[in-house]
């Protein structure tokens, strides 16, 4: 199965600043891959490093076993990319910007106005398909860009954010295409929205201050937490005593423990016959993302 | 897949020609006027005489004017809609990118080329030769300006260092040469200042070409040369050094 590999890869923009540090990856090219971390933690970084329009400062990358440097080329063939900030061309129709970048891609004209018209269809968009990009909103406008991917012959997908200013109906459907695209195509995602990597996702990279700290599917990142379960408490657990976990502070009043199954059960019962409000749930990737990214709150025993 | 390279050419004159033209008619208008604004002024501060003269200058002109102009719609299309990179992350590569670029904005000068053609037929008296002399230089200066505005535009990270480059490119290659007037206008150490500019050659060959100075065969082989080795290093320039993929 073809990959895509990353070996000590970093880079650094200025002297003092790594905005990438020597990431080590290896993904197989299919399904969706997403990448999720906080702003500035060097996602965009990376996706451009892969996808050939940034040089790495050091390390190396491989797509199905080309190098990003010295193979660029080759590895162009096969990839289209959507970067985050990318906007249509004001002065063109979706029509027109959609099958501009696939005449690019060395398309006929005539293909060229096929595929753009099915991806407009694909999208939902049909009915902008021959207005000015300038005149559409920030969401058809970032639609437009993500057909131009999917109409291509790409096999490798770059989607920089593609949801982003989407709203939720919009969202949901770009979710059930590219459900439907990822069995043909590989897709490198990156998104804020952790509900959609894991819908979409069957591997989750979580990049923090340009380290990788963990890679995998939604169980994979679980176990490699440690406590796959979530208790949440209305209020403080001054009193408990918790043999194994970890204490955060809950973002709306709660205090949140992350523990083992084990000791889930133990302290559940405590909790019942305290009468005390609480909630046990396995773990999602929003937990997975605050465990690995927030500094600690509560100490771990 | 087998890509077709015609089509990757002509994504970039839609793009950057006749779907801006078309959708946008006042580009069409601004195409048509400019040439002509320096033309119409020579012609009337000089009574008339200049106005053969203005004629081959505004033809060079146009070139050399839109030739740079791909800097500014590269800067733009690169860093303002990121579409550059949406291109470099895909099969075309920069030199099919230039390339189609550098026609599209020969397109767009089009409508402007076809009036000054029949003011030339009208008001010049031109030789075969003539004609092939200057139409070579014309294509020259335009090799010159598309290459240094390509160069240039995959510089850029901002609209403001565009602005800056297009300043100084438009300097050196319209300001300073005497492009619609006579070289021999301007005071002698100056002159050497002028041939700086690879435009003062293209504009030397097109006025000796039609009769309005007269150079030895020495220095008209030397004109020619020179401007062919601008051509080819720029040319050389925007093809292996331009930053193509970002550092
Ligand atoms: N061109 C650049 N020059 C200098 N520093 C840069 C440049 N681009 C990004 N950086 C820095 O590199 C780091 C990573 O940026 P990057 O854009 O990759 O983050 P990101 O994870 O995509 O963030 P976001 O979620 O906000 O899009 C940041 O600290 C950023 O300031
Ligand atoms: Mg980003």
């Amino acid at each position: 199965m073809p990959e895509i590999i990353c070996k000590n890869l970093s880079k650094r923009y200025d002297k003092d600043r790594l905005a990438l540090d020597k990431i080590n990856l290896s993904l197989k090219l299919n399904g969706v891959f997403s990448l999720i971390g906080r702003n500035g933690a060097g996602k965009t970084t990376l996706v451009r490093i892969l996808s050939t329009t940034l040089l790495p400062s050091a390390g190396s990358a491989y797509i199905d076993g080309m190098n990003v440097m010295s193979e660029a080329g080759k590895i162009r063939e096969r990839i289209a990319v959507v970067p985050q900030e990318a906007r249509p061309i004001g002065w063109m129709t979706p029509k027109e910007m959609i099958s501009s970048y696939l005449m690019w891609r060395g398309f006929s004209y005539r293909e060229s106005i096929k595929r753009s018209e099915e991806a407009l269809d694909l999208l939902g968009i049909t009915k902008f398909a021959n207005r000015l990009s300038q005149r559409l909103s920030g969401g058809t406008k970032r639609k437009v860009l993500v057909a131009t991917a999917i109409a291509s012959d790409a096999d490798i997908i770059f989607l920089d954010e593609p949801t982003t200013g989407l709203d939720p109906i919009s969202r949901g459907e770009l979710w059930d295409l590219l459900l439907k695209l990822k069995k043909t195509r590989f897709i490198f995602l990156t998104t804020h929205y952790l509900e959609e990597a894991e819908i979409l996702a069957d591997r989750i990279g979580i990049l923090e201050n340009g380290k990788l700290l963990s890679v995998g599917n939604l169980h994979e990142l679980r176990n490699k937490m440690g406590y796959p379960y979530s208790i949440k408490i209305l209020g403080s657990v001054k009193e408990i005593k918790i043999n194994k976990g970890r204490i955060v502070k809950g973002r709306d009043g709660h205090t949140q423990i992350f523990t083992t199954e084990k000791e889930a059960r133990r302290l559940g019962s405590i909790l019942i016959k305290r009468k005390t409000r609480f909630s046990i749930n396995p773990v999602s990737l929003e937990d997975i993302f605050y465990y690995f990214t927030k500094e600690e709150v509560g100490e771990e025993s | 897949m087998k890509r077709n390279v015609a089509s990757q050419l002509l994504a970039s004159i839609l793009v950057n020609a006749v779907y801006a033209m078309k959708n946008m008619p006042v580009m069409l208008i601004n195409t048509l006027l400019t040439p002509f604004s320096f033309l119409i002024v020579i012609t009337f501060i000089s009574r008339g005489s200049l106005l053969g003269v203005a004629i081959e200058g505004a033809l060079i002109m146009t070139m050399v004017s839109n030739g740079l102009g791909l800097q500014g719609d590269l800067s733009h299309l690169k860093n303002d809609m990121k579409l550059q990179e949406m291109v470099v992350g895909s099969p075309t590569s920069a030199t099919i990118y230039l390339t189609g670029m550098a026609i599209s904005e020969l397109i767009y000068a089009l409508p402007a080329l076809i009036l000054l053609a029949i003011l030339a037929v009208l008001f010049l008296s031109l030789t075969p030769f003539g004609i092939i002399s200057i139409v070579g230089a014309m294509v020259m200066i335009f090799i010159v300006s598309v290459a240094l505005g390509f160069f240039f535009s995959t510089l850029t990270a901002d609209v403001i260092q565009s602005f800056a480059f297009g300043g100084m490119l438009s300097t050196i290659l319209s300001a300073l040469p005497p492009v619609y007037y006579l070289i021999t206008y301007i005071p002698m150490p100056f002159r050497y200042l002028a041939y700086i500019s690879p435009t003062t050659y293209a504009a030397e060959i097109a006025q000796n070409a039609a009769g309005f100075i007269n150079i030895s065969t020495t220095n008209l082989v030397l004109d020619w040369s020179i401007l062919a080795v601008f051509a080819v290093v720029f040319l050389f320039i925007a093809i292996k050094k331009s930053r193509w993929v970002d550092i």
